[in-house]
């Protein structure tokens, strides 16, 4: 087996787990997304928030002992901040984002399949419209690290303890007030 | 074996498991989990079908250029894996108008779902290249390896969901 088939097997046996998981955590479904952005169900925060904690922990534990490296996006304000935004509107009006509306396609949703995957490749297209013109003003102002114990040259356990214990707080949080 | 019959798993040990999986990405594959650029090499596809030229032209489908590759199969991946969890579960059900305790015009109205699926949708795609990742990238990879961009990000989709959904619904 060629080293670029490999590649795409392992591709598809991440996502085949993956989808496994979005599904059984119930976040494929359009009442759940909505729900989440309602303030009403908070199962899309508690799973985000869990898999921070334990992916967080992990990866840089990894990369401590040299066994992975990372690869952490470094995006300007321009980017993240506007287009940020407007995907929250999207993901309010559609119910479900491009990872959770392929699981939602899985379980049956053609409002998914059909109008919402037709949606999201028409706005991608567009978008690569908006970049020929747009992207040299919006990739302005990137920060000069891309993670903050980088930006704050101090060791990144010094920012993963107190991250984490700040996320484990707003979970406690959201169980004590019944969410 | 029964709990993998279960419909609904706790968010903690979901959240705990995609946490896991994050780890074996970056061992296995040398790749953080991530799904919107899938789209966007699927929107070059079509359009290379249609108008070559152009798509040769667009600095963007140099970037990103229109091909399948390990991501891609990532998502055809979530698409197989939700639905043998929903088999395993009895859940799978061919719908068009979702179940919800949100009833609107939205989703609710056959063509006030066509609107809103492919009117969210179009703002999704565009949102997400936009801002260089979605939930996933951004919101799950990108945090957790402190990407301050990346938090941005995250509480910007946040943000501007639940101002959104408090808003029409």
């Amino acid at each position: 087996m060629t080293t670029k088939k490999a590649k795409l097997l392992k591709g598809l046996f991440t996502g085949i787990v993956f989808g496994f998981l979005l599904q059984k955590g119930g976040v494929t479904q359009y009442n759940v997304i909505v729900g989440q952005l309602r303030l009403a169900d908070f199962t899309v925060v508690k799973i985000i928030i869990t898999a921070i904690i334990t992916g967080m922990v992990g990866i840089y534990f990894l990369r401590d002992k040299n066994l992975i490296e990372l690869s952490p996006k470094n995006k300007s304000p321009l980017q993240v901040i506007p287009g940020g935004l407007l995907f929250g509107i999207g993901f309010a009006v559609l119910g479900y984002c491009p990872g959770t509306i392929v699981g939602a396609m899985g379980q049956g949703s053609l409002d998914a399949l059909l109008p919402g995957l037709a949606g999201i490749l028409i706005g991608s297209a567009l978008y690569a419209n908006f970049h020929q013109k747009f992207s040299g003003l919006i990739n302005k102002g990137k920060f000069s690290q891309a993670t903050l114990p980088e930006k704050l040259n101090i060791n990144h356990w010094k920012i993963i303890f107190p991250v984490v214990a700040i996320l484990i707080s707003v979970l406690i949080i959201i169980e004590l007030y019944g969410f | 074996m029964e709990i993998f019959r279960q419909s609904q798993w706790s968010p903690y040990i979901v959240g705990f498991a995609i946490g896991v999986l994050s780890w074996l990405s970056f061992l296995i594959s040398r790749k953080a989990l991530g799904t919107s650029t899938s789209f966007a090499r699927t929107s070059g596809m079509i359009r290379k079908k249609y108008n070559p030229e152009l798509v040769l032209e667009l600095k963007y489908y140099q970037k990103y250029t229109p091909e399948i590759d390990w991501q891609w199969m990532l998502v055809l991946g979530i698409f197989i894996g939700s639905f043998i969890s929903a088999q395993l579960s009895g859940q799978f059900e061919l719908s068009f108008l979702p179940a919800t305790d949100f009833p609107s015009v939205l989703n609710q109205n056959f063509l006030g779902r066509i609107f809103s699926a492919l009117f969210g949708g179009i703002l999704v795609g565009f949102g997400a290249r936009w801002a260089g990742g979605c939930t996933s990238g951004h919101g799950i990879s990108g945090t957790m390896q402190l990407s301050i961009s990346s938090w941005l990000a995250a509480i910007s989709f946040f943000l501007g969901g639940i101002i959104t959904a408090l808003l029409i619904y």
